[in-house]
Order: structure tokens, then sequence, then C-alpha cells
């Protein structure tokens, strides 16, 4: 099987502080992998840099079957090839209504003249409404999304990752601020997401992460500690000295 | 930018929400679509507003009716249309796209010395050969260009017709003109602005930057476009010398409001559909608008050079009303001005820039005219010509805080309608959520 998002190498240093240090990552296209690490081990900014929104200093980042660099493409290029991204706080259009946040979501393109002359179709539409109803916002889509609850926002920016059909989801820390009962549905939908494509989930919960059962890629200053179960991974010694040394 | 498009994945399915309806996907009204009236019912009662203003100026006007009105008068209710078209430009840019411009009265005044060219040559180039056919023999078409350079750049000691002025002589290329020179202009501006992502403060300062950059090289004597002295005589149209000052001012005050109600349908149009959606995302939130896949910077550009072009032709249609324009005219101060009223009136809602720009520059010119009565307090007079300044910086000063929605906010109430804001709130978790403390254990 051959890798959907190929990083290799790559280090970045923010004021000669090296916040990722010749990393290398690889995931295939239908593919669940967790990334666990101490509180600035550099998981927020290996997704900057997958996103685009940090050029690294080194290294390479390869997209899909013909290997086409993502260093030189644009934020909104890159979302568009089809990668994905979850923010760590809900980050909706809350001036805009549940229904015109996920239109804006919608696969569709993108350009100006595009927006300008773009009609919501019939299967759109039914798209639009199967989103919102699995996510439980059907009576919510005129609403704005400011008046939504924290947990309604954070499900609202799931279908809106839905809507744009990514093939690659890089989700930061989904379960922070969620509900027992969110965060058992949430992994629920992220293994069922990850059937279809690839899923890399950053969190720091344990409990979630054994739950998600998939491979887990330790990062440590900026650079992979471990890669394997998590079984495996926990009874390696330096995992657990970096984990303990954490307090 | 090419899409590298993705195949399609297959589709899935998702534990349902416990908060869910149950039942399976619904239609819902929100996504139905409605018709262009339905979605905008302020384009109706504008356009119903605009027809009763120009049917009652053409009544009372001195050219069709009674005469009540005087000819300037109906000249500024004219401009002030104009105005109202350029603070819609300017209610797209900032209220819509977060875009705070202080430079769009450069594109304004741009437009107004391109169609000023075409009538001050035009004109000019009729006196004198009105002048020069009196003489026996018939002049030659140098002597007609060396009168014309004489009486425009008299002024400036020259009598050379400037390469600029190589297509004054033409009236649809001139119209071009009007159109292109702020378009191209803000092409380059916003092309370079936005591609290094200047945003915010730095990016009001470069516009500043950019309208006084052009004021002051217009100022020049050797710009080509008469310096100081600017163009004058614009109040007469070339070919309709015959025609009186009373009917050209309803002349203008009609395509003033024609161009106003047709700009406000097509950005009414424009806002109301999904390309409003993505702008007001992009005033709220850009960067999570590039990772939705919008080429922000693109959007930024498209709406800058729109908005410049309708500038642009907005003083197209200013300056023949007010007869001259000058490089004052790019001041700064006049691009902030417009943004002041939009401000008062209420961004981020067309009806509101409109009755912003119309409301306050009309009050301006009520106070700053003389006409408004001074004020005695015993120990010193209040002399609105000086005052005023003063009073609108403090009333710009009060709806930013106070009336965040300007005047606009007003018809608020009469629809009963109240957005819920939860802006200011707390974004936290709700009740019963494990917090990220408890999460990193
Ligand atoms: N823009 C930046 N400028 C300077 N330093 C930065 C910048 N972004 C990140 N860093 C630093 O790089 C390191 C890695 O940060 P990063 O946010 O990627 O960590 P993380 O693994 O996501 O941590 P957390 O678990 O707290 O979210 C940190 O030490 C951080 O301070
Ligand atoms: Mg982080």
């Amino acid at each position: 099987m051959s890798a959907l998002l190929e990083v290799s190498g790559v280090s970045v240093s923010f004021d000669g502080f090296k916040a990722i240090n010749n990393l290398s990552f690889s995931i295939g296209p239908s593919e669940l992998r967790a990334i666990i690490g101490p509180n600035g081990a550099g998981k927020t900014t290996f997704m900057d840099i997958v996103t685009g929104k940090t050029k690294p200093n080194s290294g390479s980042v390869t997209w899909g079957e013909k290997g086409q660099s993502l260093l030189t493409m644009s934020e909104a290029a890159i979302a568009r090839a089809g990668v994905g991204r979850k923010f760590q706080r809900p980050t909706v259009f809350e001036d805009q209504t549940v229904a015109e946040n996920l239109v804006l979501a919608l696969k569709s393109p993108r350009s100006p003249f595009a927006a300008l002359l773009f009609a919501l179709t019939g299967e759109g539409r039914r798209r639009v409404e199967a989103l919102a109803a699995q996510v439980g916002l059907t009576d919510a889509l005129p609403r704005k999304a400011g008046e939504l609850s924290h947990g309604q926002k954070q499900w609202l920016e799931i279908a809106m990752l839905l809507a744009q059909e990514p093939l690659l989801l890089l989700v930061d820390e989904p379960a922070a601020g969620m509900t027992l009962a969110e965060r058992e549905l949430t992994t629920a939908m992220l293994v069922e997401i990850a059937k279809t494509r690839a899923v890399v989930v950053v969190e720091h919960d344990m409990e979630f992460v054994r739950r998600l059962d998939c491979r887990v890629t330790v990062l440590h200053e900026g650079s992979v500690l471990a890669e394997g179960t998590l079984d495996h991974v926990t009874k390696i010694p330096s995992v657990i000295e970096v984990y303990l040394g954490r307090g | 930018m090419t899409d590298t498009t993705p195949p399609a994945a297959p589709p899935f399915t998702l534990p349902k929400y416990p908060g869910g309806t149950g039942a399976g996907p619904r239609p819902s009204a929100a996504l139905t679509p409605k018709g262009f009236l339905a979605r905008n019912p302020s384009v109706l009662w504008f356009l119903l507003a605009l027809a009763v203003l120009t049917v009652a100026v053409t009544i009372l006007s001195p050219a069709f009716g009674m005469g009540s009105m005087s000819t300037s008068f109906v000249k500024t209710l004219g401009k002030t249309l104009c105005l109202c078209l350029a603070a819609l430009a300017m209610d797209i840019v900032w209220g819509y796209t977060g875009i705070l411009s202080l430079g769009h009265m450069a594109f304004f005044a741009l437009g107004g010395y391109m169609i000023g060219q075409w009538l001050m040559y035009a004109r000019t180039e009729e006196i004198v050969v009105q002048s020069l056919a009196t003489s026996p023999i018939p002049a030659t078409a140098q002597e007609i260009a060396q009168g014309v350079g004489t009486q425009i750049f008299g002024v400036v000691g020259g009598s050379d017709i400037p390469l600029i002025w190589s297509f004054a002589h033409s009236l649809p290329a001139q119209l071009a003109l009007v159109v292109l020179v702020p378009g191209l202009l803000a092409f380059l501006f916003g092309w370079l602005a936005f591609r290094s992502r200047v945003t915010g403060v730095y990016l009001s300062i470069l516009t500043q930057a950019m309208t006084l950059a052009l004021s002051l090289y217009l100022f020049q004597n050797d710009s080509g476009l008469r310096g100081n002295n600017g163009l004058s005589g614009l109040q007469n149209l070339p070919g309709l010398a015959e025609t009186s000052q009373d009917l050209l001012s309803i002349w203008f005050f009609w395509a003033s409001a024609a161009a106003l109600a047709l700009a406000y349908i097509l950005l009414a149009w424009a806002i109301s559909g999904k390309f409003g959606s993505v702008l007001r995302a992009i005033r709220d939130d850009e960067a999570r608008v590039r990772f939705l896949g919008y080429p922000v910077e693109g959007y930024k550009l498209f709406v800058f050079v729109i908005t410049a072009v309708i500038c642009g032709l907005a003083g197209a249609l200013y300056y023949p009303q007010a007869g001259i324009i000058n490089p004052a005219e790019l001041a700064p101060i006049a691009s902030i001005y417009l943004a002041v009223w939009v401000a008062i009136g209420g961004r981020g809602r067309l009806y509101g820039s409109v009755i912003g720009a119309a409301f306050v520059s009309l009050l301006s010119s009520w106070f700053t005219g003389g006409r408004a009565p001074s004020i005695p307090l015993g120990f010193y007079t209040i002399d609105w010509v000086d005052w005023w300044q003063v009073l609108l910086g403090l009333s710009f000063v009060g709806v930013t805080l106070w009336a965040p929605k300007g005047i606009g906010g007003l018809f608020d109430r009469f629809r009963g309608l109240r957005t819920p804001d939860r802006k200011g709130a707390p974004l936290g978790p709700d009740e019963g959520s494990l917090q990220e403390q408890e999460a990193v254990e």
C-alpha cells in the first residue's frame, strides 16, 4: 500500500529553537493513526507543516500517488487537494447559520466566480441535510452557529470537515472539553471515518487513544520516539521516561 | 490554481448523535432555495425609497417642475447619491470582507480625473475651434491642438499636451479609463499587499500611504493633470453648450440614482449567496477559510478591485456635478470620512452604508455651509464650521462604542430582530465535560 502522506526528514526551528527535528512520518489512504507526546513535543507544529501553515526549514512532504510536494502549495491548495483539519478549539463561523457553515464547507469549486454563481443543488442539499442529521443539528440549521453549545460546535465542525470530503483528516485533541458520552461517540466516529480515509488524531488522553485501537506514534522534542501499538509503545523505557518525567 | 481532484470517497455512516432527531435526514427550510427578493427584503424598500426621492426631486426641480428646489441643491443631492455609491463599495470591502481600506476615495477621485480629462479637453477644443472659425483661413489641427494646450495648461506654465491626455478627445476611451485606472491601481496594490498577507491596521496604513502619495504626486505641476489647479469647468458638457445647468443637473441626478440602484441590486445579489458567506467568513476568521480550501487572497483581491471600480464610476458621476476636481480630493481624510459614514450608517448591511453616507454628508454640508445657527454660550460661541468636525468625531466614537450596528441597527427593532450574541461569552466547555487538565492524566 503506497503512502497517502509521506513526511521525511522535516525540521523546523523558531528563532533557533528546533520545534521539529528530522521528523519522518507516513500514513496510508485509509489508516487511523494517533499521535501522542508531552506538551511542546511538536504535535500541533507537525499539523501546521502538513497543512501549509508553517514552512519547514528542510525535508520533504509529499502527497498522493504522484508524490506531489505540499511544500510549494498554499494552505488553500492543500485543503483542496484533500487535507482537512480540525483545530483544538472549535472554529465555526459564529455569525452565520449552521446551514451556511455547512454549505461553505461543502465540496465545490472554490474560486470567487464559482462562489458567485453557486446554487445549492438537490445533491448538495441532501448531503447537507444528511450531515446535519448525523450530528444532530437538523433543527439547528437555520440558527446561528454562535448560539450553539460548545459540544454542538465541535460536532458542527466535524460535519463541516466531512462536507469537505477530505482524503486525510488531521484532528487536534478532539476530546478536549467533551463529556464522556461525547468522547465515546467521537471515538466511534473517528474509527468509522478511518475506514474510508486517512485520519491522524493528536490526543493526550491515553484512554481515548486506547479506544481508537490503532497504531500510535510517540513524538518527543520534535522527532519520533517510538511507533507501534499502544501496548507496545507504552512498554518502551524511553517513552515511559518521557511521560513520567513530565509528572 | 489547479485542483488535484481527489477520487470520490465512498459514503459512510456515522453513529448518531444522542441529541439528534432520531429520524433520518429531513429537508430543512433553511436550505430551500429562496427568491432573490425573499432573501433581500431591503432591496425592494431601497428601490422604493430611491424612486420616491427621484420623483420628488424631479417634481421640485427647476428643469421639470415647480422649481422650488435650486439647481445647486439638485446637484448636492446627485452628488450625495454618488457618495452613497462609494459607501456601498466601502461596505462590501470593509463591512463584509473586513478589509478596512482607507484609500477608496483615491479610486473615486481617479474616476473623476479620468472623466474630467474628456470633459475639459473636448469642451476646450470646442471653444478653440469656435474662436478660430472667425479667422479667414481654416485652422489646422496643429493650431487647434496648440490652442487647447495653451488654454488648459497655461496655468501650469505650458502649452504642450502631456502624454496622459492622449485619449482625452475620446469619450469611450476615457470612460474605459474610468474603469481601468482605478481597477489596475487596486489590482497592483491589492496584489502586493494581500500576497504578503498584510492585514488589519497595517493594511489601513498602507492604503492611507497610497492615497497620500497619489495626492502629493498630483499636486505637482508636471504631473500632467494641472497640479493643484486640478480640472475645472466639468459641469459643462461638450456638445451641449446650449443645454442649461437646470437640465444637466437633473440628468446627472437621474444617472446617479440609476447607478446607485443598479449597484445596490448587483451587490445585494452578490452577497446574498455563497459569495457573501465566504466574504463574511474571511472577515471573521480568514485562516479557517483557507483551511476550507478557499483562496482567501484571491477573494480579497477580487473584492478590492471590484469596489475600486465602483468607486471610480461613482467619482465619474460625482465630479461633473461638482464642476471641479483637484488633488485635495485624494487627501487621506477623504477616505477616512468614507469609513466614518459607513460606520455611522451601520456596516455589514448595504442600506446602512447608504443611510450613513447620505445622512452624514448632507449634515456635514449643512454644518460647514455656514447655515447651521451658531450657539452662543456667553463666554464662547460654538461656530459649527469649526465644531462640526468635533461633533462628527465624537459621534464616530460614540457609535463605535455604544452602537456598533450604527443607524442601520435601528431597523432591527422594526423587524423585531434580536441577534443573540454569544460572541463575548466564554466558549468554554459545557457542564460535566472533562476539563483539559483531567484529560492529560
Ligand atoms: N510560532 C511559533 N514560534 C515560536 N515557537 C513556537 C511556535 N509554534 C510552536 N512553537 C514552539 O514549538 C514547540 C512545539 O509546539 P507545539 O504546539 O507543536 O506542541 P504540541 O505538541 O502541540 O504541544 P501541546 O500538547 O501543548 O499542544 C513548543 O515548544 C512551542 O513553544
Ligand atoms: Mg498542540
